[in-house]
């Protein structure tokens, strides 16, 4: 079943009282709040991932609640509880929704060790598998929401999961974290795209949420190879511009931006050792979205048919 | 002694996980990722040949878990290669206390352990000399009011923690087992000079085997908050199979308790391993310990206190009175770490800070 399957009030009264149990990717959430704005903006960018049927094994057990006490009605605050306990400081009410995405993101960063974590964003394209890493502010997930509302299919916006046995990529496909300009970019490039509100003045500035494709979240199953490691380099004004990355480089870039690639230590290493050698390397510049778009689907085109 | 709580039962007799159903695991995985014991579950299920039996989002998390401990066990090598690198040039035998220790002397009770802080232990008379190495070498003082810095100065068996200014990470140095208030007074020289080497290195030391033991039982059943007591209790499980296969080791257990004035948390550490883990331990040591145990009216007060606390602080393991249970022992810790004249004020200071700190 899908959460769009529910009417909001059924959503309301099962998400106030003893949770649901969410697929994302790979992990089961067991979601509780009765936070208004996490049911609206829950209900919409999360539509069409599908509810488990049986409640009975969850990887994450997360409620947003409001603390007790004054700050109920003062300055009312939300905090985020992962299995009764409390990781981070509460953040103000109105950023709720995105201290959940933000939540199940730690959540996994810090109990997911299966699997090698990049901070990137993946996409996909006919099979050919390109991984976006990057440090904020790099236009990494403006790229990301582009690509995928023309065509490319949504693996992750934030968190790159690779497995350590068979170096497949693992479908993650949550919404698209934009942040300040980008929000008015992609909601002008691609106007049919589903975004939840507006929230001001977070530490990230202005953010908002963009769905996931539908049918990136059906094919959530899909795992694929790695073919290539692109650094997004958003600069106003540059022209397009593809160029290769030495390997070496792009070893060191990407251990950097993985979350626990010390944590796994030799397996860490060998796992990079092996995607890297698999990869086409490059660094990517570019200020036009649509020219960007171009240049991955060039990229796509040749890598099928060289195949 | 053993109660509902899923964990305690998947350690005393790990072939029960066989029949756990999908929501028992995600109850297990639970409490044994707030007990700190989630990456020794791995290890013990491992042992027994039983990974087979866990389904594979269970086994997602275990296998996590023990990526994580091995991490620990690499990190923590590294720190003890630097402790003993700053404490080379005064050549002062460093003896490793508790995770450090059982690591070093590659014992089962290291794997799938996590560690926070380590635990050494010098000479009083060294203390000065030893601070001054690790300042030297980048230890600082962690932070700490005026009355604490006096308190563990003062009263305590160790000196203030000290944190490496680039690896964060964090020392204590002990000169003794026991505060200097507590009423049992171990010979830490005793403890000392019965110390054995460690492999590879010309200056670590750890505890010998018995004392390993008592250590590890009276640092458990003198503390007063036990949000690790299951693992603590585990890791007496372990030393107790190791240590236990040596017939000699019985005897001397006892002995050796006598002599350091600790038969009381033996007596504990005997009575809950087997208790809650099923730990094999011989009649005849549970029977000379006996004696050594509370009275007739405290005993079973005792028992029903440690059942409730020396589990994961999880809901799910919650029996009725657990948050009593926890407070009374930890009142009990502090009872037993200080004469009432001292311990009133501290406690009070102590509850006024806290108030101040949440307010």
């Amino acid at each position: 079943m899908k959460i769009s399957d529910l009417s909001l009030t059924n959503l309301k009264q099962r998400l106030g009282t003893s949770g649901i149990y969410l697929h994302t990717g790979p992990f089961v959430t067991h979601l509780q709040s009765k936070i208004p704005s996490i049911l609206n903006n829950f209900a919409l960018l999360y539509a069409n991932n599908t509810l488990l049927d049986n409640e009975e094994f969850a990887d994450f057990h997360i409620n947003l609640a409001t603390p007790r006490g004054l700050r109920r009605w003062y300055r009312s605050q939300v905090m985020f509880h992962f299995d009764d306990q409390v990781p981070f400081k509460p953040l103000p009410y109105q950023q709720a929704f995105p201290m959940m995405e933000w939540g199940l993101n730690w959540c996994i960063s810090n109990h997911a060790h299966q699997y090698l974590i990049l901070h990137s964003a993946v996409v996909e394209k006919d099979g050919f598998a390109a991984i976006l890493p990057a440090p904020p502010g790099s236009g990494k997930s403006t790229l990301c929401a582009g690509l995928v509302n023309r065509g490319w299919r949504l693996l992750s916006d934030e968190l790159g999961l690779i497995s350590l046995d068979q170096l497949e990529l693992v479908p993650l496909a949550r919404p698209v974290n934009l942040k300040n300009e980008s929000i008015e970019v992609i909601k002008k490039f691609a106007p049919q795209a589903i975004f939840s509100d507006d929230f001001a003045d977070t530490n990230k500035g202005t953010v908002a949420l963009m769905q996931a494709p539908v049918t990136s979240v059906a094919r959530s199953n899909e795992l694929v190879k790695p073919a290539c490691i692109v650094i997004p380099k958003y600069r106003p004004n540059a022209a397009t511009h593809l160029e290769h990355e030495s390997k070496g480089h792009m070893f060191m870039h990407v251990a950097d931006s993985a979350f626990n690639y010390s944590l796994l230590g030799l397996t860490g290493f060998e796992t990079l050792v092996k995607l890297i050698d698999r990869c086409d390397c490059y660094t990517f510049t570019y200020s036009k979205l649509q020219e960007a778009i171009e240049t991955f689907d060039e990229l796509a085109t040749v890598n099928n048919t060289i195949c | 002694m053993r109660d509902d709580c899923l964990i305690v039962r998947a350690f005393s007799l790990p072939e029960i996980v066989a029949s756990y159903t999908s929501y028992d695991w995600d109850v297990l995985i639970r409490q044994a990722r707030r007990g700190d014991v989630l990456a020794r579950l791995y290890f013990v299920l491992k042992q027994h040949q039983l990974l087979t039996k866990v389904p594979e989002p269970a086994l997602n998390h275990l296998m996590s878990a023990w990526a994580l401990a091995q991490k620990h066990e690499r990190d923590l090598r590294w720190e003890v290669n630097r402790i003993q690198h700053a404490l080379n040039e005064t050549e002062i035998p460093i003896v490793l206390l508790k995770g450090a220790a059982y690591l070093m002397q590659n014992l089962p009770a290291a794997q799938g352990r996590f560690y926070a802080d380590i635990d050494i232990m010098v000479p009083k008379e060294s203390l000065p000399v030893v601070e001054r190495a690790l300042l030297i070498h980048g230890w600082m003082a962690v932070k700490l009011d005026v009355y604490d810095q006096q308190y563990y100065r003062k009263w305590m068996h160790e000196i203030p923690p000290m944190r490496h200014r680039r690896r964060q990470t964090v020392i204590d140095v002990h000169h003794r087992i026991l505060p200097e208030t507590t009423r049992a007074q171990p010979d830490a020289k005793k403890l000392l000079d019965a110390s054995i080497p460690v492999d590879g290195y010309e200056s670590v030391r750890t505890l010998s085997p018995v004392d390993m033991v008592l250590h590890s039982a009276t640092h458990l059943f003198y503390e007063g908050e036990l949000d690790h007591g299951l693992r603590d209790l585990l890791d007496l499980h372990e030393l107790f199979l190791i240590f236990g296969e040596n017939e000699n080791f019985w005897n001397k257990l006892g002995e050796r308790a006598r002599k350091l004035e600790l038969t009381r948390p033996l007596y504990y550490a005997l009575r809950y391993t087997k208790g809650f883990l099923n730990t094999p331990i011989p009649q005849q040591s549970i029977r000379q310990i006996e004696t050594e145990g509370p009275n007739w009216l405290f005993a079973p007060l005792m028992d029903a206190l440690y059942k409730r606390a020396l589990v994961p602080v999880h809901p799910s393991c919650d029996l009725y009175m657990t948050s009593l249970a926890r407070w009374l022992l930890y009142i009990r810790a502090h009872y037993l770490r200080m004469p009432m004249y001292l311990l009133i004020p501290h406690l009070m200071r102590k509850a006024f800070i806290k108030e101040k700190e949440n307010s």
